[in-house]
């Protein structure tokens, strides 16, 4: 069983950046309709990355949903987050081909060359390091997901190359 | 004289191999030199080991090529289409002389996978030129009941392909029974097992066998909505199912009166699973469609009964839906002529893990393992020593190498302790560790039960414990029978499919390996090397030039040595992280 716990406010730096308004249409569009929950929760993390809090109270105030049913669903999938996530999201696939083939030292390379764990983001706010179940690519194994980028065949060192040259590319893109 | 074609595949499998780029490199050199060819796209042929992959067909035969990259593209394009002569030594498949590859293709049956490789899945005219949509059409222009559909779908004997094995005419035979203005039909495309890719591969290859399948079912229990429960994971095969279905509409093959069956109305469309194992199981699936957390619930009713919205409805797996055009269209006694006595068809299978040629293979059911393994799989990658071979992934279990003779059907596979399931089949070499693959296992359906049951909640959890005290050298006298006790327990008091199938892969692993198990708890040693705590690093003296990288990345320092010095690992602080094996340029470190 997979156990999160709610953050009950996150921090007010990212509050300020959440424009409210913008779920205006996912709700009109599912209120009112039947097996709606997962539609809406789906379309508030499309929004914003992850599901904010003052997300939840909202959705509820206007839709009629009990927060308390929201947050049961929310914390049961995994496709759900909490809590805010980089600009990048890396997946590094765990599925029983991946994990023969040695996908731990992928996830143990990256950990290493990023300074985070599993979940967590980095820094400068560019990386989230995330382990999943399967991506379907068993015949490319080990594989890993940066953005929308499959990487297959991987080793340590290949992984942190193929991260690090995003990176890069990502500064330059900022400057 | 038919025109030349270029045809890419591009699939997930393709696409993250960089055939992407390939695509783009030949449309550009298209436009630039103003070639005279059709450039078309595909999906997975199922050689994925081989991916990129380009087919060209020209006045002469097919040739299909592999591996291939951006330099590669512009060779072949050049050497192939502009002089007229191809380019031997990266064509792996042609209808004109043999390859090293064709025993991956010659012993299948491909009837599932019948338009996978072959077709564009985003042009419903190339899925109607093969046969595409003449199955319902048959059913419309002869007026064939629901009834000799359903007869039909029974007697050919097709059972359940999601991994339960449960007829399907049955299925929906049931679901017939049951009367109601509202039933619902749902394809379960919510492949979970982490090791399988066919459903991914049928969707993004052939999304329309299954939108056809799923209208004949609606047709035979007089189904009024139809809902396709895919994977969040697989964005590319939701993609190419909205545009189907979209097209399906517009040619009149979802809507009202399809194909002027009077009062035959039904259309589908897809729900996006937010990612829960559990959600395979029927009645959990049903829960997550309604939007709740998806936790299963007791059965009877079946779903066939009260389902969806307590309406009945009727849940087919995407492989089952992509048989029943050709059943139809083909007859029940033709499709019960492959196979075994109880297990009818074909089967279609993911070669995963230490093998050579992984990638996507449709058999009759009946073959054996070996010859799944070695004929079309090629064997053993690196020539390796075979082990085993994981069937069913999380709820299945490992068939051990001396098995290798047991055939594939429902009943021969259950036998062994494995089931079929959805057809992921991961192979294992002599370094591939059994606690280690069972912990695995274990680790995942502990993560994903739902929490409903107590002994599936918390006794995977202890196991989860056991097997990892076992793999950090901590395992006691009677670990292996605690296991057992608590596997048969979980078994016999969880409500739904994936506590009774969790303790499997550990219940396998014993039985096959339980020297294995014995050697980690009472000699405290991995024989395949690869349970951490129970391995030890050492300097190989004759091969360490004392450059000190190793000290230098030692997190806990336990490297002593000087500068071209041997260096030397103190045992007792050592934490077997493994950095130093991994940063020595010079292998002068081994393990033991």
């Amino acid at each position: 069983m997979r156990i999160e716990r709610i953050t009950e406010t996150t921090g007010k730096d990212v509050q300020e950046e959440i424009d409210l308004s913008r779920l205006d249409p996912l709700i009109a569009k599912y209120k009112g309709k039947k097996g709606n929950l997962i539609p809406l929760l789906q379309g508030t993390q499309n929004m914003f990355g992850y599901l904010p809090y003052v997300a939840f109270e909202k959705i509820s105030r206007e839709t009629g949903l009990e927060l308390s049913d929201m947050y049961g669903v929310a914390t049961f999938y995994a496709q759900f987050r909490l809590k805010p996530v980089g600009k990048i999201i890396i997946k590094i696939c765990h599925g029983t081909a991946c994990h023969v083939q040695n996908a731990n030292t992928i996830s143990d390379s990256l950990e290493e060359s990023l300074k985070i764990k599993d979940g967590e983001t980095t820094e400068d706010g560019l990386f989230t390091l995330e382990s999943v179940a399967c991506l379907g690519c068993c015949s490319l194994a080990p594989v890993m997901m940066v953005g929308e980028n499959t990487h297959g065949k991987l080793t340590g060192t290949e992984a942190v190359r193929i991260v690090k040259n995003v990176r890069m590319e990502e500064v330059k893109n900022s400057n | 004289m038919e025109k030349t074609k270029v045809i890419v595949g591009l699939g997930s499998c393709g696409v993250a191999a960089g055939a992407g780029k390939v695509y783009e490199k030949i449309r550009a050199m298209q436009q630039s030199e103003n070639l005279d060819f059709e450039l078309k796209k595909t999906s997975c042929v199922g050689m994925c080991y081989r991916e990129p992959l380009v087919e060209i067909i020209d006045e002469t035969g097919s040739y299909l090529y592999g591996e291939i990259n951006e330099e590669r593209a512009i060779e072949i394009i050049d050497k192939h289409i502009n002089q007229g002569s191809p380019v031997r030594d990266y064509i792996i498949q042609s209808d004109l002389f043999e390859t090293s590859d064709k025993s991956f293709t010659e012993s299948q049956v491909k009837i599932v996978l019948r338009n996978c490789g072959y077709i564009d899945p985003e042009n419903i005219d190339d899925y109607e030129a093969r046969q595409g949509y003449r199955a319902i059409k048959k059913i419309a222009g002869q007026r064939i009941s629901r009834y000799d559909v359903i007869q039909t779908i029974l007697s050919s004997g097709i059972r359940g392909r999601g991994g339960g094995g449960f007829p399907t005419g049955l299925k929906w035979k049931f679901a017939n029974d049951s009367k109601s203005s509202e039933k619902y039909i749902i394809c379960n495309a919510d492949e979970g097992d982490p090791g399988a890719f066919m459903d991914r591969s049928v969707l993004e290859g052939d999304p329309h066998s299954v939108i056809e399948g799923m209208i004949i079912a609606a047709y035979a229990i007089e189904g009024t909505g139809g809902i396709i429960y895919c994977r969040a994971e697989y964005p590319l095969a939701i993609k190419r199912l909205n545009i189907a279905l979209d097209q399906a509409r517009t040619k009149g093959y979802l809507g009202k009166n399809i194909l002027g069956i009077d009062g035959f109305s039904f259309d589908v469309y897809i729900k996006e699973g937010a990612g829960a194992f559990v959600c395979g199981e029927e009645t959990a699936l049903i829960a997550s469609v309604e939007g709740e957390r998806g936790m299963p619930r007791k059965r009877p009713p079946f779903p066939a009964a009260s389902g969806l919205w307590r309406k009945p409805t009727n849940i087919n797996n995407v492989e089952t839906f992509a048989n029943i055009p050709w059943i139809i269209l083909n007859g029940a006694g033709e499709y019960a002529k492959y196979g075994t006595e109880k297990s009818k068809g074909t089967k279609v299978f993911a070669l995963a893990g230490k093998i050579k040629r992984s990638g996507l293979v449709e058999v009759p059911m009946g073959i054996t393992i070996h010859d799944i393994i070695f004929k079309l799989g090629g064997g053993i990658q690196n020539d390796r020593k075979f082990k085993a071979v994981q069937m069913g992934g999380p709820s299945g279990g490992c068939i051990p190498e001396y098995m290798a003779e047991t055939i594939v059907d429902y009943d021969s596979v259950n036998a062994t302790g494995a089931i079929m399931g959805s057809g992921g089949m991961v192979v294992m070499d002599e370094d591939t560790c059994m606690v280690d693959v069972a912990k695995f296992f274990l680790d995942f359906t502990q993560k994903e039960s739902c929490g409903k049951c107590t002994f599936c909640r918390m006794g995977t959890k202890r196991m989860l414990e056991i097997l990892e005290r076992i793999a950090e050298g901590k395992g006691q006298d009677g670990d292996i029978e605690r296991l057992e006790d608590l596997a048969y327990e979980i078994k016999d008091n969880s409500l739904c499919g994936l506590g009774q199938t969790a303790p499997n892969p550990v219940l396998t692993t014993i039985r096959y390996f339980r020297d294995e198990y014995e050697a980690h708890i009472r000699d405290k040693k991995c024989p395949a090397k690869v349970c951490k705590a129970l391995l030890t690093y050492e300097v190989i003296a004759d091969k360490c030039t004392g450059c000190t990288v190793c000290a230098k990345n030692c997190p806990v320092n336990c490297i002593d040595g000087e500068r071209k010095q041997i260096h030397f690992i103190r045992q007792a602080d050592c934490i077997k992280c493994g950095m130093c094996y991994t940063k020595c340029k010079f292998e002068a470190i081994k393990l033991s």
